[in-house]
């Protein structure tokens, strides 16, 4: 896993950097989409209801993992844009402890202007998949601690 | 239509001045993303003209009072101006009393009044309501739960391939049993023009009322319910460039008359004792508590601004537009236009293979380009069409060919990136 070594908070910067890169949003946009054309698909087995995330227009399947005491995500939508933007959260957030993700403040969503850029509907979606994420690491958290 | 032909903007030869018409709409000098806005949702809302805005804020500075209570000028002022807008829906949808023009926040309640007090009046176990399915959630949902409380059969008019309705099955659907009939006049999502005259005829062959969900076709078509003989027609003054949370049920008076009451409250009630309530007369028995004031008021300027327009001219502009976008939308590749219907107005929906609808209408936003993506509140249909959900584009009487343009060029340019 490349983003093993670094922090949370690195790697929001690595991509904050990135995106100041961009001089527009049509650029920012086709890299967005670039990124959703090569995330890894979900294997079928896993796109099933329990596993889609709810509040997105198109369809989001989220999956998580716990090993060596790291949560891993992987996921995958119908839309290429989203896509993108799950990409994203997978390498800010995969392979991190549970009280890392719990603790990241996603930050960077706002500094590239994902937020503001989207609409309401869109930027729910986001949100939704940043709340599941989370649950996934209090559930992994909770089962470590018995609780 | 052949691939290889090159396309040419009609000409348009209408009588209406479309550049004035815009300069009507403050909204459309706004900038979106950096782009000027070009709005192509218009089946979700219509914008609003200066005469409709200024009513708001004429009836704010001007008039503001309590309706039908007062005795003071600014009550019998703001009376006579909310009164006032009924005369103009009644003439409208040329109903022959105006006390059959019942205020409600829009379609979607004109339907659910209906369905609360007709239909929990007069359905009853093994009855039968026919729906279509084209149908919004909005003339759906209503009717499953009274037919659920009432032990009434749902029954649905099929949709064929291209986005009418099967005729011969709704005849075969009709029988003794059947108690209402409801449809959409034209379809949201695809913009179907139904045959809502011979709906009628049969229906009422058969002992049923009608409603007409008339969301869409009041911007757009002619509406004169007496000719139609509908018993029921229910309208949105937001969709016809007046304000949200204002609408119309329009029904006939002796059907209104023997219906129970909807809301319980204020203005509804003729005499009130704790042992019993006598009601209040037509319309004001379905008008409960203080009304929508400013939106009724500046509902009234949006209709005459369609009268001022003239629903033909508006009309032939419209399909100006759909003709020429349905055109430019099929010479792109993988392109499948849902609902292609003999008889269609205003509304171009469409799929493309293996690109979602929610990043076509992203990228389109990302120019300026305001579409709807999604299943447009009428999931059955597309289940029907085994499809998620369709971009959708529909044109009101201030849009353009340009815009038209920028939308195929705009979609084109999508469509290269998102493959």
């Amino acid at each position: 896993m490349m983003a093993a070594n670094k922090s949370i908070q690195e790697i929001e910067a690595e991509i904050v950097d990135e995106f100041s890169l961009f001089d527009s949003w049509d650029d920012k946009y086709e890299y967005i989409i670039d990124l959703g054309k090569k995330l890894q698909p979900l294997d079928e087995a896993f796109k099933k209801d329990e596993n889609k995330v709810k509040g997105c227009q198109s369809t989001v399947w989220l999956v998580a993992d716990y090993q060596d005491g790291n949560v891993i995500y992987k996921a995958e939508s119908d839309a290429v844009i989203v896509k993108g933007l799950i990409s994203m959260l997978i390498r800010v957030l995969s392979n991190h402890t549970p009280d890392e993700i719990l603790n990241a403040d996603m930050d960077f969503i706002n500094k590239i202007g994902m937020t503001s850029h989207l609409a309401q509907t869109r930027s729910n979606g986001l949100r939704a998949m940043v709340k599941q994420m989370k649950h996934y690491a209090l559930a992994y958290k909770s089962l470590k601690f018995g609780v | 239509m052949s691939n290889e032909s090159i396309t040419v903007a009609p000409a348009v030869n209408n009588v209406l001045d479309i550049e004035a018409i815009r300069s009507d709409f403050p909204i459309l000098n706004r900038l979106v993303k950096g782009y000027p806005l070009i709005y192509l949702d218009n089946a979700a809302t219509s914008q609003k003209p200066a005469a409709v805005i200024d009513a708001l804020v004429y009836y704010y500075t001007q008039l503001n009072a309590n309706v039908h209570r007062g005795i003071h000028t600014l009550a019998e002022e703001a009376t006579a101006a909310f009164e006032a807008t009924r005369d103009a829906i009644r003439q409208f949808v040329n109903a022959a009393h105006r006390e059959e023009i019942i205020y409600t926040k829009g379609t979607t309640e004109g339907i659910n009044l209906v369905a609360y007090t007709w239909g929990r009046q007069n359905l009853q176990k093994g009855d039968e309501v026919i729906i279509s399915g084209m149908e919004h959630h909005s003339n759906i949902v209503p009717w499953q739960i009274v037919c659920e409380e009432k032990n009434a059969v749902l029954k649905v008019i099929p949709v064929n391939d291209k986005g009418e309705l099967e005729m011969e099955v709704y005849e075969q659907l009709l029988s003794d049993r059947t108690k209402l009939v409801s449809v959409v006049h034209v379809s949201n999502a695809m913009g179907t023009i139904n045959p809502v005259k011979t709906i009628i005829d049969k229906a009422h062959a058969k002992g049923a009322l009608v409603l007409i969900d008339g969301a869409q076709s009041s911007m757009h078509l002619d509406i004169d319910v007496q000719a139609l003989d509908c018993d029921f027609f229910a309208l949105s003054a937001h969709k016809m460039f007046g304000p949200t949370g204002a609408g119309a049920l329009y029904g006939k008076k002796h059907i209104l008359e023997a219906m129970p009451v909807f809301n319980g409250g204020g203005e509804m009630i003729k005499e009130v004792t704790f042992e019993k309530t006598s009601y209040n007369e037509l319309p004001y028995k379905f008008e409960a508590g203080t009304p929508n004031i400013a939106d009724f008021v500046a509902f009234k300027p949006a209709i005459e601004y369609i009268n001022a327009l003239g629903k033909a001219n508006i009309r032939k502009h419209e399909d100006a537009l759909l003709s020429y976008a349905t055109q430019r939308i099929k010479e792109l590749d993988g392109v499948h236009i849902i609902g292609e219907a003999k008889e269609k107005a205003s509304v171009l929906s469409f799929v493309i293979d293996g690109v979602h609808p929610q990043d076509v209408g992203i990228l389109l936003d990302n120019k300026g380009i305001a579409v709807r993506t999604g299943h447009h509140c009428a999931e059955p249909l597309m289940n029907r069409f085994c499809i998620p959900g369709t971009i959708r584009a529909s044109f009101a009487v201030y849009n353009t060919l340009e815009e038209v343009d920028k939308l195929a060029e705009a979609l084109k340019k999508a469509i290269g990136l998102l493959r």
